[in-house]
């Protein structure tokens, strides 16, 4: 199969969707002109007209109302807010309104928009270019909250994403964009709230997220070596939550571990844990341990960034430990 | 370039350019009694009844603006309001039994109850789009569906209504630079009723007036004495023709006053009883209807009869309202996501 980056995956789904629904139109900071920060809308310009590429001024809280506005006329915009870091400036529009506008309007309206966004920890930007922040939004209902990990999730998901007939926020991993994978030619889409299996196992489940994807994939392989048998579950989307394919997994190797690039505390894996206590604690036999980050502001130097983050030999530790090993 | 021009009173003798034909006037009238007994109504089931509970924003005293604004629109023209939206919300046509029965928190409210009083103006069948309860919001909301009206073509405009304190949110000037910038077909239309809750204009905004910031951003800027109906009109009117022929937005200041409190339980009693007094004077629909009967335009007997049709309507609504069901618990999860 054909390899694609990550970006360039992203790239052919929003260039794909563009062509099969005149109503799909692009806004967001530097994505016309520029190509995009992360060149995810390379050449779109070009190729579809500064209506459909707008580029806007800084005002992410009018960019994330313009797509609530532009959906509610009836169009499909997809917007790019250019680094997670900057999601609280336009929460009030993604949380307050986007999200609720179905719900307090007694199913009246509906707000179809995608929210595209990216984290860039591990590439040295600091602590308010780096932040990932995805459990924020568990506490938003409304939204569905997609984070694919390779570029055939990427592609697919988004092309679901942008078919939603819901407020869907998409984290992209800044990390991954240069990343190569292979993606079909043909058409396909990968539905949300389905978790994939990226890898069969029997001794220990990683439940991953995002980027820790590709870091928990390379741990199992060190774990293959030393006689440990791991299944790495890519949950692709928080909003919905596929509990069901991480309990069947759970039920069969009794150990959970999730791991994910963000601040440990209140985050992604407490919430996941949670969950798997409640419903399926007569099938742990030890305690779900998380690999996630300090509960510190990002470090800048690159040295204390690496420190900082979770990787694979993080993961493989984890499982060691857990194994009593 | 873009000015600001200070809105002056329709002469008797212009309404006829303006189609403020005697049918329409009269109709005008009506829906402004309709605002008024509903909001009467309202604080009577909160606060002598106690059958309404919960926040809620009177719109007494500011009927002109949403009566002015609407009737200058097309049906299908889209509004983007907020909170304090009874009034934009029945000005807009949502029917008046739905909107009694939203705030009784009924499933047969338009709202099916879950959005309650501060969302009451959504009920996008009448082109009622939308109604936030975070102030400020809804300007980028309406510099988006302006930019998906022009972008579709659409012979569709918009209008947002906000209040003055809404003049000094971030996303006000984040949504106002965008409406201006790519000239969208929006009419923005600020209700200054001189108060935010408590604070005073002048204790809150930096620059000498509203319609000036607007201006500042290169916006047409019109002042207008919010508590008179024709001015209003006419200057909605002009507004909302430029922006559905050359689609350029315009900017309206509305000047008036709350009769009541910010919230139905808030006496008001921080505002100087004097200025009270002189706004109380300036009632739009007392004045209305002085000026109507005095231009003979009007008889006596005809107001009679509009309040007793209008009292009939609220008095009716309240009966549906009390008669709904209240939605079943487990139904409120079917609200959280469209299927399709």
């Amino acid at each position: 199969m054909r390899e694609l980056t990550y970006a360039d995956a992203l790239r052919e789904a929003l260039r794909e969707e563009m062509l099969r629904d005149p109503g799909v139109i692009l806004l967001g900071e530097e994505i016309g002109v520029f190509n995009g920060v992360y060149k995810v809308t390379r050449g779109l310009l070009d190729e579809f007209g500064p209506e459909r590429v707008r580029d806007t001024p800084i005002s992410e809280a009018a960019i994330a109302g313009a797509a609530v506005g532009l959906a509610l006329a009836g169009l499909k915009p997809v917007a790019e807010i250019m680094y997670m870091d900057f999601l609280p400036i336009c929460m009030d529009q993604l949380s307050t309104q986007a999200a609720k506008m179905r719900f307090m309007s007694g199913g009246q309206l509906k707000v179809p928009f995608v929210l595209r966004t990216q984290y860039s920890l591990g590439r040295q930007h600091g602590s308010q270019h780096s932040q990932f922040t995805p459990a924020w939004f568990f506490q938003v209902p409304g939204l569905k909250v997609v984070l694919p990990s390779d570029p055939s999730d990427a592609k697919g998901l988004l092309k679901s994403s942008i078919r939603e007939p819901n407020p869907v926020l998409f984290v992209e991993s800044g990390l991954l964009y240069r990343s190569k994978g292979p993606v079909p030619e043909e058409e396909y889409t990968v539905p949300l709230g389905k978790a994939a299996v990226k890898k069969k196992g029997d001794d220990v489940t990683i439940v991953a997220v995002s980027r820790m994807v590709g870091e928990s994939l390379t741990a199992a392989k060190k774990l293959e070596d030393k006689g440990v048998s791991a299944e790495v579950i890519d949950v692709r989307t928080l909003q919905p939550l596929d509990l069901d394919a991480i309990v069947e997994s759970v039920k069969r190797t009794s150990r959970l571990i999730i791991a994910s690039d963000d601040v440990k505390r209140g985050g992604v894996g407490a919430e996941i844990s949670a969950s798997i206590t409640e419903t399926a604690f007569d099938y742990l036999d030890a305690p779900i341990t998380r690999v996630a980050c300090p509960d510190t502001p990002i470090p800048f130097s690159p040295q204390l960034e690496q420190m900082y983050m979770p990787n694979a030999e993080s993961v493989v530790q984890a499982v060691d430990t857990l194994l009593g090993r | 370039m873009a000015t600001i021009t200070q809105v002056s009173e329709v002469s008797q003798n212009d309404y006829s350019k303006h189609g403020l034909t005697k049918e329409i006037l009269h109709k005008i009238l009506r829906k402004m009694l309709l605002l008024r007994k509903f909001e009467e109504k309202i604080e009577e089931l909160f606060l002598v009844k106690g059958l309404l509970i919960g926040p809620s924003h009177l719109y007494l005293g500011q009927e002109a603006i949403a009566v002015g604004v609407m009737f200058a629109l097309q049906p299908d023209d889209l509004t983007i309001t907020t909170y304090r939206g009874h009034g934009h919300a029945l000005a807009k046509n949502v029917p008046t039994n739905l909107c009694m029965a939203e705030l009784f928190g009924k499933s047969t409210g338009n709202c099916k109850g879950l959005g309650g009083s501060m969302h009451v103006a959504i009920y996008p069948k009448t082109g009622s789009m939308y109604a936030t309860a975070i102030v400020g919001s809804g300007i980028p909301i309406a510099a988006g569906v302006g930019l998906g009206l022009k972008q579709q073509k659409s012979n569709k405009i918009a209008a947002t209504f906000f209040g003055d304190g809404a003049c000094n949110s971030g996303a006000f000037h984040e949504g106002v630079n965008l409406i201006a910038l790519w000239q969208l077909p929006v009419l923005l239309i600020c209700e200054n009723n001189k108060y935010a809750m408590s604070t005073p204009v002048e204790k809150a905004v930096s620059s000498p007036s509203i319609a000036e910031r607007a201006h500042s951003y290169g916006l047409e800027t019109k002042v207008v004495n919010g508590n008179d109906v024709t001015s209003v009109y006419v200057a909605a009117k002009e507004a909302a023709e430029r922006a559905r022929r050359l689609s350029e937005p315009t900017f309206i200041e509305c000047r008036t006053y709350k009769m009541k409190g910010h919230g139905v339980y808030d006496k008001g009693d921080y505002r100087p009883k004097e200025e009270v007094a002189k706004w109380l004077e300036r009632d739009p629909i007392l004045t209305f209807k002085n000026r109507m009967l005095n231009e003979r335009l009007i008889t006596q007997n005809e107001i009679e009869k509009m309040e007793a049709s209008t009292q009939m309507e609220i008095e009716d609504a309240v009966t549906f309202a009390m008669q709904g069901a209240v939605l079943p618990f487990q139904e409120i999860h079917r609200y959280v996501y469209a299927e399709e």
